[in-house]
């Protein structure tokens, strides 16, 4: 197999119901727990909300722990800026989801499934419901023992973190805890609580569906499978779009850019922002996650009012409990518009990459720690522009 | 409990399964800073200043809040760690308000020591302090000025672990993130005890207790003001660790000749007013008991809770405003000293009470609230005019640059300068229980509590609630209803225990009789108005040193108190009396719970 490939469009996720996704629970169900956990684990396939862990093996601890009540989340709370994939899966494909929910409860022996919904996107519950009323009558035939329920989010960008979540589900501040315990051993209420992406639970329903080999084959040696895209900024084909992994960037932006494209963010601004000399590597290679935000920029964009913009928003959305978060984001911010300003020198610059370096290293959560990925990206490579 | 083993700095160890990389290090006396851990509360994790390095963790890890594990290897102290930690000392300081040099906690700031350990450049970060911030000064008990806050949310755990009562919480986010009381509402009109448990556990400047101390010295600057000050019992037991003492050094004598040369009319005894209210108080138990189980009144309720704590008076009017008729009738000591100052004292030493300034030297926040409350004036005169914290009065014997600890001892002056080894344990949790029981078991059967040198031990200790049971065997004549009966009465400190307790009550399922409540945890030597720091080891040695101090008296039950037998005789004439319920015992009011 190639370490990568052309850019291919997959068509897994999104492909119409060629086998109804219940019916992919009930062939899953026909097989032991551990055969489809397993399967799962050969599959490859790793969380598409953004931290990449493997799904299979996650699963695999959550099967493991001893508990009457256990809960299934399907983390639907899409708040990373430029992703809306997650949207456009519970509108035109809930029932892959909540199919994969179901799998995820039947092979965990968990029998409480809860969607946590971005409060934005309260207008998708008439039909989600719906679709769960449809759940609910195959659960009943196939004697399945697990119901989905929806919980309606409260607003904050880091409730998109398992823990934070967590915590407002419980009717607390949306903060995310200390780990360990981790969510698996004590979750949601204290029980061994499984948090997965919307993409993730559709992904693992076509694993079922397709078997781990098939699925596999997409994609390259260490990218499995297909993943959504969610693109935005200078294209001309902005949307939401379903590709092999394993690509390169510079054939995404082929693809994609208007043809003038400097820069690209990908996964969010919690993600890196690729510059055009470093378009040869893999779209999702080391280090880049795989949230699938990705965000085009073309010459007539200034990067320091990208990133300004970016600090802005972390300023804001940090929860404030942490130090390097709370207090590193603000001084990001102030720190760029200083240098911009001739207030502090251009060598300020290296001082503030340090401190994102240092609130990698201690943040609480992802959000502190994954600001050096776009604030160090931005401005090793576009410095000038930081500055003049 | 099961060993594990790690290696921590190089060094091997073998610690319990299930303790912190930080209490672990402890263990080889190493000490990892914190800002936001207390060992009185949970794990919070939010400050990361405790930040070490965990072989083959990616990233820093917050000692405080991970689990040492089996085969760990920790470095403490390593370039990326001490960068680290100074790096977000900088942060805190940045959005700091750094004028340490007109702070009340000046010298004795977490953040400062550590600022100060790290060498932080001011420089390295520009301000992100937030501009206008006003300070809180709308309580009588307790100040918050954001600017100097570090969101370690050490108060909002306190408020809400300890004390069950929720005055601060957490509000905004990002930068805007703040410690905020119930919709940001002024300090006083929010549900908040005064207890000031929140001030004890405040790493800086930002929860002070509202200072009295110029009023003070005021007063005794002025030739035409008669001052009287009074210090309560754990006052003695913890004053000494603002100079440099060891905690639980008793400076009883200190403390008295430091009052006297600070120019003090007059240096009485708080515990002169404990004795006093256990007769009160103590009579009507008796009363209560006779009047329930004799006369079956049934609007007579028992338990009876004591009310000397005025964080708990408060805490229950808030939390139970239907059950104040179980709470005694007494009014504190504190108040009880104030009242007696205005009339008795003033009559005996010829003072017109117009011109009396009563001091109360205090371990507690709440008794500034208590003394501010519009009904503590049965005399005509306020009760208490200046009520000052144990910190505020160190502070004034530095100003008064009184050599402290080379001060000769002296004794209170009299009278109401006499006290005995019951008023002394008023200051720990179970002391007003023992004291009460150590005089109504004598009262009732003219014989001392059946326990080895009058110490009650089974209402000692620091579980948060204890109960106990005294058969009352033989009584004299005239208390022969209360015979045979089984005593029941237990002891809660900290608010928690005391709504544990309370919901027993409210429930109906209570058996006690008699309870003791106090609204910090071990009772006033851990008040919120006692040198910072607290924790459990340091309110064991107060404990120690109040029940060393008891043991010194030669009299150690109230009734037996000359002054107190002396001051019916000339004055109140009888418990219960006229002149006492007058001047001696208040009523509570019903408060809304938001």
């Amino acid at each position: 197999m190639a370490n990568n490939n052309k850019l291919k469009r997959a068509d897994i996720i999104f492909s119409t119901y060629s086998v109804d996704p219940y019916d992919v629970l009930d062939m899953a169900m026909k097989k032991g727990k551990t055969d489809v956990i397993n399967e799962l684990i050969e599959s490859g396939l790793r969380g598409r909300g953004g931290a990449g862990f493997p799904t299979g093996l996650k699963w695999k601890f959550m099967a493991q722990e001893n508990n009457e009540e256990k809960y299934i989340i399907c983390n639907a709370d899409e708040g990373e800026p430029g992703t809306f994939k997650d949207r456009k899966l519970l509108v035109d494909v809930p029932r892959k989801v909540i199919s994969g929910m179901a799998i995820a409860g039947w092979a965990t022996n968990s029998k409480k499934g809860i969607i946590y919904l971005r409060a934005e996107y309260n207008n998708l519950i008439p039909a989600l419901e719906k679709e769960i009323e449809v759940f609910n009558k195959y659960a009943s035939k196939f004697d399945l023992d697990f119901s989905v329920n929806i919980y309606s989010g409260a607003g904050a960008y880091v409730c998109g973190e398992e823990t934070a979540l967590i915590e407002s589900m419980e009717g607390k501040r949306g903060e995310p805890r200390n780990k360990p315990p981790f969510p698996i051993q004590s979750g949601y209420l204290g029980k061994p609580t499984l948090v997965n992406n919307v993409e993730t639970f559709a992904a693992a329903s076509m694993v079922c569906r397709y078997g781990a080999k098939k699925y596999e084959s997409y994609g390259t040696s260490d990218q499995h499978g297909s993943k959504l895209f969610s693109l935005s900024g200078d294209s001309p084909k902005e949307g939401v779009h379903e590709l092999e992994l394993g690509m390169k960037i510079s054939d995404f932006v082929e693809e994609y850019g208007d043809g003038d494209t400097k820069a690209v963010q990908i996964g969010g601004v919690a993600g890196f922002c690729i510059p055009r000399k470093e378009f040869d590597q893999t779209i999702i290679g080391e280090g880049n996650t795989t949230g699938g935000a990705t965000m085009i920029f073309n010459s007539t964009r200034s990067m320091y009012n990208v990133i300004h913009n970016y600090l802005d928003f972390f300023a804001e959305e940090s929860c404030g409990q942490c130090t390097p978060c709370r207090v590193g984001t603000q001084q990001l911010l102030k720190g760029v518009e200083a240098v911009k300003a001739g207030n502090k020198p251009e060598s300020y610059l290296d001082d503030l990459v340090k401190l994102s370096k240092t609130m990698k290293l201690t943040s609480k959560c992802g959000l502190g720690q994954s600001v050096t990925n776009s604030f160090s990206s931005i401005v090793k490579n576009f410095r000038e522009e930081m500055i003049y | 409990m099961s060993k594990i083993n790690l290696i921590i700095d190089g060094q091997s160890i073998e610690v319990e399964k299930g303790i912190t990389i930080m209490d672990a290090a402890k263990k080889i006396n190493v000490n990892i800073p914190t800002l936001c851990h207390h060992e009185d509360l949970c794990v919070a994790g939010n400050c990361r200043v405790c930040v070490v390095e965990v072989k083959n963790h990616e990233r820093l890890e917050a000692s405080c809040a991970v689990p040492a594990e089996d085969g760990m290897e920790i470095l403490t102290n390593t370039a990326k760690v001490r960068n680290a930690r100074k790096d977000i000392v900088s942060l805190l300081v940045s959005e700091h308000n750094t004028q340490c040099t007109t702070c009340y906690r000046n010298t004795n700031c977490e953040l400062q020591d550590l600022a100060a350990e790290y060498n932080v450049d001011g420089d390295r970060y520009l301000s992100v302090l937030k501009p206008n911030i006003k300070v809180d000064k709308s309580s009588w008990a307790i100040e918050k000025d954001d600017s100097k806050c570090v969101r370690c949310q050490r108060c909002v755990r306190t408020c809400a672990e300890l004390q069950h009562v929720n005055a601060l919480t957490v509000s905004h986010k990002g930068d805007e993130m703040k410690i905020s009381t119930f919709a940001d509402l002024p300090f006083n009109e929010v549900v908040c005890t005064n207890c000031g448990q929140c001030v004890n556990r405040c790493p800086t400047g930002a929860l002070t207790e509202r200072r009295y101390f110029d009023d003070v010295w005021e007063a005794i600057g002025d030739p035409d003001k008669h001052v009287v000050m009074n210090t309560a019992p754990s006052v003695r037991v913890a004053l000494g660790e603002m100079f440099g003492n060891e905690v639980g050094t008793r400076v009883t004598g200190k403390m008295v000749t430091a009052m006297r040369k600070m120019g003090a009319d007059s240096v009485l005894d708080t515990d002169f007013a404990a004795d006093l209210t256990i007769i009160e108080e103590g009579n009507e138990l008796l009363t209560r008991l006779k009047g329930a189980l004799v006369d079956g009144d049934t609007s007579i309720k028992l338990p009876m809770i004591t009310s000397c704590s005025p964080g708990w008076v408060k805490f229950i009017e808030h939390m139970f405003p239907n059950y104040l008729d179980h709470l005694s009738t007494c009014k504190s000591p504190q108040q009880m000293f104030g009242a007696m100052t205005k009339t008795y004292y003033a009559e005996k030493k010829g003072v017109d009470p117009k011109d009396i300034v009563s001091v109360a030297v205090m371990p507690c926040a709440a008794k500034k609230y208590e003394a501010n409350r519009p009904e503590m004036n049965s005399s005509g005169y306020r009760d208490i005019d200046a009520g000052l914290t144990t910190r505020e009065f160190g502070l004034m014997i530095k100003q008064a640059g009184l050599d402290f600890n080379n001060l000769e001892d002296s004794e209170f002056d009299s009278i109401m300068g006499q006290s005995t080894g019951a008023g002394i344990i008023f200051g720990a949790t179970g002391g007003v229980m023992e004291a009460a029981l150590r005089t109504a078991y004598a009262v009732v059967t003219g014989r001392s509590v059946p326990f080895e040198n009058l110490n009650i031990t089974a209402v000692r200790g620091t579980e948060g609630i204890r109960a106990a049971s005294i058969k009352i065997e033989d009584t004299l004549p005239e208390w022969s209803f209360l015979e045979g009966v089984d005593l029941n009465v237990a002891v809660a400190h900290g608010l928690k225990n005391a709504r544990v307790i309370m919901d027993e009550v409210a429930a109906g399922t209570s058996t006690y009789h008699f309870i003791e409540v106090m609204g910090c945890p071990g009772g006033c030597i851990g008040g919120g108005g006692q040198p910072i720091p607290t924790n459990a080891e340091i309110r064991a040695k107060r404990t120690k040193a109040i029940y060393e101090e008891d043991m010194s008296k030669p009299i150690r039950m109230s009734h037996e108190n000359p002054e107190i037998t002396q001051i019916y005789e000339e004055f109140l004439e009888k418990p219960l009396g006229h002149k006492s319920h007058d001047l001696l015992h208040t009523s509570y009011r019903k408060r809304n719970r938001y």
